[in-house]
């Protein structure tokens, strides 16, 4: 293992694509390999890409990626894709968008299935963006399974948040409703030479307006971390055009996420940030940890008979809890 | 609990535009419950194996109907063996002559797959060549 963590620290491709696949794989490997990791993470530059399915998420970081490799960066990509519920089988096809990235010994493309995961990422997608983070990376920029109103995992992943809208999604409503459009640090309207463009991005703007001050993600999800910025500067979330199959916008989005980069470390925010992420990390492990503990401690024969009386009716799911829970407690005191 | 399942890199390479046969297969593994890089079509030998370079892909299958399969296998053989991935299973498919198909065995295709191939051979082919299929109960 420390042949290979040492590899994938020097940038070794197939040193980072095996350590990826373990990560992915174990969590057993995952530990031990974040556990060495961790000291060198927190230099890149985390950037989510997300949006409704056929919005473009691919295409933009195709051609933002190609952008940003003219300043002389290097671009890690995680590309998720949903995993079939019924058959465990996923077909990652976000590769096909980003055939003009290829060649580039300066970016690194990852497809990973979500593998059950409901929150637009896969639950090993947090590691894989420390390996690529540890590995050098300056970008790592993540693009989420395609997401409806609800897949907001990434906002606790991501330094930046890019929501990608395409024109003649839905009405004014949609734009006010909670989810998605609330965890965007910057609005795109991709497909903007499309009929209804403008709409889109007058609704967005509008949208933006009648939430606080010019509109400002709402941070401080943990009520306990929100502190409002040192200097209150806010974030005024910008609503951009693109036109992606053409690589139009894509210079003006490349510097905005290079602005909210300097809003983060400037306001504090960064490190507001960074302990939000690190608490839902901690905790998403915490609950993976006393699921596998409880499920260890009771045995199957115990949880099968609970739960076929409740399908029957004759227990009701709380009184069930109850009864597991007890199980589990006297197991740890005796 | 660890979750380990086949990434098969499906891949176009070549100048022809038929992609239907790469998106059945595609599609068929994925019911078969393994994980399948779709790459697209007009790919380049050296876009197929950077592709499996960075995707640790378990598999290669390259689906070929232009005529140019000697000289694109050749090429993605000579890749692999550059990036010390020659223990990365290739599989083919589409219009193979017969004559070719000892070639390309020579060169390291360890299956070939024409027309009317059954694709429960495929993916049993697949299964086998890594490492097994999984037991049953453990897909999910």
């Amino acid at each position: 293992m420390n042949e290979l963590l040492e590899q994938v620290r020097q940038g070794q491709i197939r040193a980072i694509a095996r350590l990826i696949t373990q990560v992915e794989n174990s969590p057993t490997a995952a530990e031990q390999a974040i556990q060495a990791l961790y000291p060198h993470t927190g230099q890149a530059h985390v950037v989510g890409v997300t949006g409704s399915p056929g919005a473009g998420k691919s295409t933009v970081v195709n051609a933002l990626v190609k952008t940003l490799r003219q300043q002389d960066v290097r671009v890690g990509i995680i590309a998720v894709d949903p995993t079939s519920p019924f058959t465990g089988g996923a077909l990652l096809g976000d590769r096909v968008r980003m055939r003009d990235l290829s060649g580039d010994p300066g970016v690194y493309i990852r497809s990973m299935a979500s593998r059950g995961s409901l929150g637009g990422l896969a639950r090993a997608t947090a590691s894989v963006i420390k390996v690529l983070d540890a590995a050098g990376f300056d970008y790592v920029l993540v693009e989420t399974v395609g997401a409806g109103q609800a897949e907001v995992d990434i906002a606790n992943a991501a330094h930046t948040t890019i929501v990608i809208e395409a024109p003649g999604m839905g009405d004014e409503i949609q734009s006010i409703k909670a989810g998605i459009l609330e965890i965007a640090d910057i609005l795109v309207v991709n497909k903007a030479d499309r009929p209804g463009a403008d709409r889109t991005v007058r609704s967005l703007k509008m949208m933006l307006h009648l939430g606080p001050v010019g509109g400002t993600r709402q941070s401080g999800r943990i009520s306990s971390l929100a502190t409002t910025s040192p200097n209150g500067a806010a974030w005024n979330i910008p609503v951009l055009e693109t036109v992606a199959t053409e690589e139009k916008g894509m210079g003006a989005l490349a510097e905005m996420l290079a602005q909210h980069m300097a809003h983060l470390r400037q306001s504090g925010d960064w490190l507001k940030r960074e302990k939000e992420r690190s608490w839902r990390e901690v905790e998403g492990l915490l609950q993976q940890r006393f699921m596998a503990q409880f499920q260890a401690s009771v045995p199957l024969e115990l949880r099968d008979g609970l739960l076929t009386a409740v399908a029957e009716r004759k227990v009701d799911p709380y009184t069930a809890v109850h009864q597991l829970l007890e199980k589990t407690e006297s197991k740890r005191k005796g | 609990m660890d979750q380990t399942k086949p990434r098969i890199l499906i891949a176009k390479p070549g100048l022809d535009g038929h992609d239907r046969g790469a998106k059945v297969v595609a599609r068929a593994l994925r019911d078969a419950g393994m994980e399948v890089i779709y790459t697209g079509l007009r790919q380049t030998p050296e876009m197929v194996v950077e592709a499996a370079l960075q995707e640790d892909a378990d598999a290669i299958g390259l689906s070929i109907l232009s005529g140019a399969h000697m000289p694109l296998v050749q090429r993605i053989v000579e890749l692999l063996a550059a990036n010390q991935m020659t223990d990365v299973p290739l599989f083919l498919g589409g219009i193979i002559p017969n004559e070719d198909v000892p070639v390309l065995k020579a060169l390291g295709v360890t299956g070939i797959f024409g027309p009317g191939a059954s694709m429960d051979d495929i993916i049993a082919f697949i299964w086998d060549a890594v490492g097994g299929a999984p037991l049953a109960g453990d897909v999910a």
